[in-house]
C-alpha cells in the first residue's frame, strides 16, 4: 500500500513538472518570430494564410488552449510549416515515422551493452586487485571518458572505411529488420554500446566487490556453498539491485537518442529530426520533440526510483 | 633463575606497600605535558596524503596541468591565429623541422600516395621547374602491379604554382623582393594556347610543360633519361625583342634581376607577366610567395609555412585552433563549475538548514528546473538570443541548469551536520544563521563539495563540445573557437586525411579522461569513510 501510495504520488508530481515545463516551453516558442521560407513552387501569401488559418497569429493565451484541446480531442499536434520534406504533414505523423529507427539502435545497443557489460564487470571484480582487473578498469574509465563523437569517429573510420566491414551510414528504406539493415547499424550500435558497456562494468564491479566482502557472503561459503553457488545465488542478485534499475533507466532515457551518434552515422531518427527542426525554425516539431524528450526523462526518473522497491522487497520506497 | 626471580616479584602483596617504599619521580621539576613529537594530521592533510598515494589520479594531475599549459601558451607562441587561414596550404599535413633535421619518415608534412602517370607527372614536374619538391626527395617508386606511381607527396609544395592577377605596384613589390633575396617567386608565364585544353587544366599553373589533349584528358609529353628522371618541354610565352618600349622596358613589366634557368638578363627568352586591364596576370611558386606575403608584405611573424598540426580543408592551423579551443574548454571548466558551486552553495544552504516548507518549495523549483532536457534550455536560449554572442548563451544555459546537482549535495551535508552539537553551541553563543550556515556548517562540507564541483568538469566540457558538433552553438567567431567546432569541421574530410581528427580527438579524450581520475582520486581522498580501505 505504501508502494501504490508512492507511486501514484510520483506519477502526479511527474505530471505537474511536466505541465509546467511545457507551459514554459510552449510560451517561451510562441513568443519566437514565424519565419516563412518559401522554397519553390510555394507562396509567401499561402503560407502566411496558413499560419493564419492555424491560429498562429492569436494571442498566446488563446493558442495555449487551443493546441492543448487540439491534442486532447483530435491528437494533433500541428502542422509542418517549414521544414523540408514534413512541410504541410501533422507533425504526430512525422515522429511517428521517425521513431523506429531511433527505438531499433537503443534496443540492438541495450541487447549488446548489458550483458557484456555486466559479465566484464563481475570478472573485474572476482580478479580484484588482479592484471585483469587493471587492465578492464582502465579500459572502463578510457571508455566512459572518451566522448562518444570520438568514439564513432574511430569506429566509422576504422570498420567503415578502412575495413570496409559495414557501410559508412545507415541504409536508406523502412526494412528494419532486415539483414543487411542490421548490418548498417553495426557501427552505431558498437558506438552506441562503448559508453554503455564501461557504464554497466564499472557498476557492477563496484556493487559485486562490496557485497563479495560482506558477512552474508562469508556464511554461505560456511555453509558449505562452493563460491561459484555463493556469488551466483547471494552475492549477484544483492550486486543487481542497484544495477538493474540503472539499466532500465538507461533505456528509458536513451529512447531520446543520441544526436551525435544519429547525425555521424545518418540515422533518420528522432534526434536528427530535432536538429532539423531548430535549424528550419518549425516551432511545431520543436515543441512536440521538447515535450517527448522532457517526458522521457522523467519517466525514466521515476521508473528507476520504483524499480528499486519492485526488485529488493526490502527496500520500502516512500515508507516513513 | 630469572623466570624464578619473576614469580618472586608477583608474590609481593601488593594491598599492603610500604610507605617507604613510593617516591616522587619528580619532586624537584615541575610536571608538563610533553609536546606531541609527531605533527598533527588535518582532513586536508590527511586527504591530500590519501589523494598522494593514488598514482592514476596525480599523474592525471599532471596531465591536466600540462593541457592547461598547453591551452595557455599553444596560442601565445604559435605564430598563427584561429583567425587565419590559407587556402594555398589547407589539407597540409603535421610537419615539424625535428623530422627534416633527423630526417624522419613522419612528421614531416608528406603522405604516402599512389598516382596515376598523369598525376605523377604534374607532382614531379613541380620539383624540376621551381626546386620545390612535391615528392619528397623527388624520389618516386613504380607500383609493382599497376602502372600507377608510389610517391610520398610533400603537401607543402603540392600546391606549386598558381596564376595571380596583381597591380602594378604589387608586381613590383615582389621583383623587388626577389631582387633583395634572390629567392624567385614568379616564374614565366605560360603560353595561353598552348596551355591544356581541358578548362579545369587550363587555369592550372601548373602545366608550365607540353601536354595533349584528348577531350576533357590531358597527357603529359616527357622523356625519360637514363638516370630515372623525366624532362619536359615548357610552354613558356616567348620574349619577344619587338616589344621593348623605348625606355627599354618590356611589356611583361618584369625587371628583376633573377630569372629561371638558362636565362639571363642580357639574353631573355620568356615573358613573366600578361598585361590585363587591372595590372599583370602573373605566376607565382605557392610556397615562395606566401613566404614573400608573410615576412615582407604582412609582417605578421610568419617566416615560413610549418604547421605542426598540419592545416585542415579550410587552411587554418590545427595546432592554434586547439589550443584556443583548449583555452574556451578550460575556461568554461572553470567559470562554470565556480560559478555552480557559489549559487548551489547558496540554495542548498537554504534548503537544508532551514527545511520544513522553504526546502518543499525550493525543491520542487529544482526538481522542475532540473527536468528539462539541457539540450532543450540552450535551443530556447539560442533561438531567442540570436544575436548575443554565443558564448554568452552557453554559459548562460550552464548557469540555470548546472547548480542543481550542487545545491542537492550542499543541501544533503546541511541535513547532516545541522543538528550537530558544536552547531546547538555557536547558536546558543548567539550566533546568527548566516554565520552559522557558512563559517560552521559549510566548511565542513567543502572537500566535498570542491570534489563534486571537479567531477562536473568533464561533463561540462563534453556538453559544450557536443553543442558545437551539433553546430547548436557557433562558437566558430572570429577569434574563439571549440573543439568540437573543430571536430565537426573536419569529420566530413576524415576519411580522407584522418590526421585532422587525430590531435583534437586525443586532446579531449585526455583532458576528460585526466578529469575524470583527477576527480574520483579527489573523491576518494575526501571520503573519510574509504581511510585505511586501500591497504
Amino acid at each position: 500500500m505504501y508502494m501504490f501510495k508512492y507511486i501514484m504520488k510520483r506519477i502526479g508530481l511527474m505530471f505537474l513538472s511536466f505541465f509546467i515545463i511545457m507551459t514554459i516551453c510552449f510560451v517561451l516558442i510562441k513568443m519566437l518570430p514565424i519565419v516563412i521560407t518559401t522554397g519553390i513552387g510555394q507562396d509567401a501569401n499561402l503560407q502566411e494564410e496558413i499560419i493564419k488559418a492555424r491560429g498562429y497569429r492569436d494571442p498566446i493565451i488563446q493558442q495555449y488552449f487551443n493546441y492543448i484541446w487540439r491534442i486532447i480531442s483530435r491528437g494533433d499536434f500541428g502542422m509542418g510549416i517549414t521544414m523540408p520534406e514534413c512541410v504541410g504533414k501533422p507533425v504526430w505523423e512525422a515522429f511517428i515515422t521517425r521513431l523506429p529507427p531511433t527505438i531499433l539502435i537503443n534496443v540492438y545497443s541495450t541487447l549488446f551493452a548489458v550483458p557484456i557489460g555486466i559479465l566484464l564487470g563481475i570478472y573485474a571484480a572476482l580478479r580484484k586487485n588482479k592484471i585483469q582487473d587493471h587492465v578492464i578498469s582502465t579500459l572502463v574509465i578510457v571508455f566512459i571518458s572518451v566522448p562518444s563523437y570520438v568514439t564513432a569517429s574511430v569506429i566509422q573510420y576504422v570498420l567503415c572505411y578502412k575495413l570496409k566491414l559495414f557501410p559508412l551510414t545507415m541504409k536508406e528504406g523502412y526494412d528494419y529488420f532486415s539483414w543487411t539493415m542490421f548490418v548498417s547499424l553495426v557501427p552505431c550500435i558498437l558506438a552506441m554500446s562503448a559508453g554503455s558497456i564501461a557504464g554497466y562494468a564499472r557498476g557492477t564491479r563496484a556493487e559485486l566487490t562490496e557485497v563479495l566482502t560482506s558477512e552474508y557472503l562469508l556464511l554461505a561459503r560456511t555453509k558449505g556453498l562452493t563460491k561459484r553457488q555463493a556469488i551466483f545465488r547471494h552475492a549477484l542478485r544483492n550486486a543487481m539491485v542497484p544495477i538493474f534499475p540503472s539499466i532500465i533507466g538507461e533505456f528509458i532515457s536513451v529512447l531520446s537518442g543520441s544526436l551525435i551518434l544519429e547525425s555521424i552515422f545518418g540515422i533518420p531518427g528522432v534526434g536528427k529530426m530535432y536538429l532539423a527542426s531548430i535549424q528550419s525554425l518549425d516551432y511545431d516539431f520543436f515543441m512536440l520533440l521538447s515535450g517527448f524528450y522532457c517526458l522521457v526523462g522523467l519517466i525514466a526518473g521515476i521508473v528507476v526510483d520504483i524499480s528499486y522497491g519492485l526488485i529488493d522487497p526490502r527496500i520500502r520506497m516512500g515508507a516513513k | 633463575m630469572i623466570m624464578e626471580n619473576v614469580v618472586d616479584k608477583n608474590k609481593i602483596d601488593l594491598t599492603n606497600i610500604p610507605k617507604e617504599k613510593f617516591a616522587f619521580t619528580s619532586a624537584d621539576k615541575p610536571l608538563h605535558d610533553k609536546c606531541p613529537e609527531t605533527k598533527p594530521v588535518g582532513y586536508f592533510k590527511d586527504a591530500f596524503r590519501r589523494f598522494s598515494k593514488n598514482k592514476g589520479s596525480v599523474v592525471a594531475a599532471y596531465i591536466i596541468l600540462l593541457l592547461l599549459l598547453f591551452a595557455i601558451f599553444a596560442p601565445i607562441f604559435s605564430c598563427y591565429t584561429v583567425a587565419y587561414n590559407d587556402m594555398d596550404f589547407n589539407n597540409c599535413y603535421p610537419k615539424s623541422h625535428l623530422s627534416e633535421a633527423l630526417d624522419w619518415n613522419f612528421w614531416d608534412g608528406c603522405v604516402d600516395k599512389e598516382y596515376s602517370e598523369t598525376q605523377f607527372l604534374i607532382y614531379y614536374a613541380m620539383g624540376v621547374e621551381t626546386g620545390h619538391y612535391a615528392l619528397k626527395k623527388q624520389t618516386y617508386e613504380k607500383a609493382s602491379s599497376t602502372s600507377n606511381y608510389k610517391v610520398r607527396l610533400d603537401t607543402y609544395h603540392s600546391s606549386g604554382n598558381k596564376f595571380m592577377n596583381v597591380t602594378a605596384e604589387q608586381y613590383a613589390l615582389i621583383q623587388k623582393y626577389q631582387d633583395e633575396t634572390g629567392i624567385q617567386v614568379i616564374y614565366p608565364i605560360t603560353e595561353k594556347r598552348k596551355r591544356p585544353a581541358a578548362s579545369v587544366d587550363a587555369n592550372d599553373a601548373n602545366f608550365w610543360f607540353e601536354t595533349t589533349s584528348m577531350g576533357s584528358k590531358t597527357t603529359v609529353k616527357y622523356t625519360k633519361n637514363t638516370d630515372g628522371t623525366f624532362s619536359f618541354n615548357n610552354i613558356y610565352r616567348e620574349y619577344d625583342v619587338t616589344k621593348v618600349a623605348g625606355d627599354g622596358s618590356y611589356r611583361d613589366g618584369y625587371y628583376s634581376k633573377v630569372f629561371v634557368e638558362g636565362e639571363t638578363a642580357e639574353n631573355r627568352k620568356y615573358d613573366y607577366a600578361i598585361k590585363n586591364d587591372t595590372g599583370y596576370e602573373i605566376r607565382v611558386n605557392c610556397y615562395e610567395y606566401y613566404i614573400f606575403n608573410h615576412t615582407y608584405v604582412l609582417k605578421d611573424g610568419i617566416t615560413e609555412p610549418l604547421f605542426l598540426f598540419g592545416t585542415n580543408h579550410a587552411g587554418k592551423d590545427i595546432f592554434t585552433c586547439l589550443g584556443g579551443g583548449a583555452r574556451l574548454s578550460f575556461v568554461i571548466a572553470i567559470v562554470v563549475s565556480a560559478v555552480n558551486l557559489f549559487i548551489g552553495t547558496i540554495y542548498g544552504a537554504i534548503e537544508g538548514y532551514y527545511g520544513g516548507a522553504a526546502d518543499m518549495i525550493m525543491e520542487r523549483i529544482s526538481d522542475i528546473i532540473s527536468a528539462v532536457p539541457f539540450m532543450i534550455v540552450i535551443t530556447l536560449l539560442q533561438l531567442h538570443m540570436n544575436s548575443s554572442p554565443q558564448l554568452l548563451i552557453l554559459f548562460i544555459a550552464f548557469f540555470l541548469t548546472g547548480w542543481i546537482g550542487m545545491a542537492s549535495r550542499v543541501r544533503m551535508q546541511f541535513y547532516r551536520f545541522k543538528n550537530q552539537e558544536y552547531v546547538l553551541a555557536a547558536r546558543t553563543l548567539g550566533a546568527r544563521d548566516a554565520r552559522i550556515m557558512f563559517k560552521h556548517i559549510f566548511p565542513n562540507a567543502i572537500g566535498t563539495l570542491v570534489t563534486s564541483s571537479v567531477l562536473v568538469i568533464p561533463g561540462m566540457i563534453f556538453s559544450e563540445s557536443s553543442l558545437s558538433y551539433l553546430g547548436i552553438i557557433n562558437l566558430d567567431t572570429g577569434n574563439l573557437t571549440s573543439v568540437g567546432t573543430l571536430l565537426a569541421g573536419v569529420s566530413g574530410y576524415m576519411h580522407e586525411y584522418p590526421y585532422m581528427m587525430v590531435f583534437p580527438s586525443v586532446f579531449i579524450s585526455l583532458l576528460m579522461l585526466s578529469f575524470n581520475l583527477f576527480g574520483n582520486g579527489l573523491r576518494d581522498a575526501f571520503n573519510p569513510s574509504l581511510r585505511g580501505a586501500e591497504e
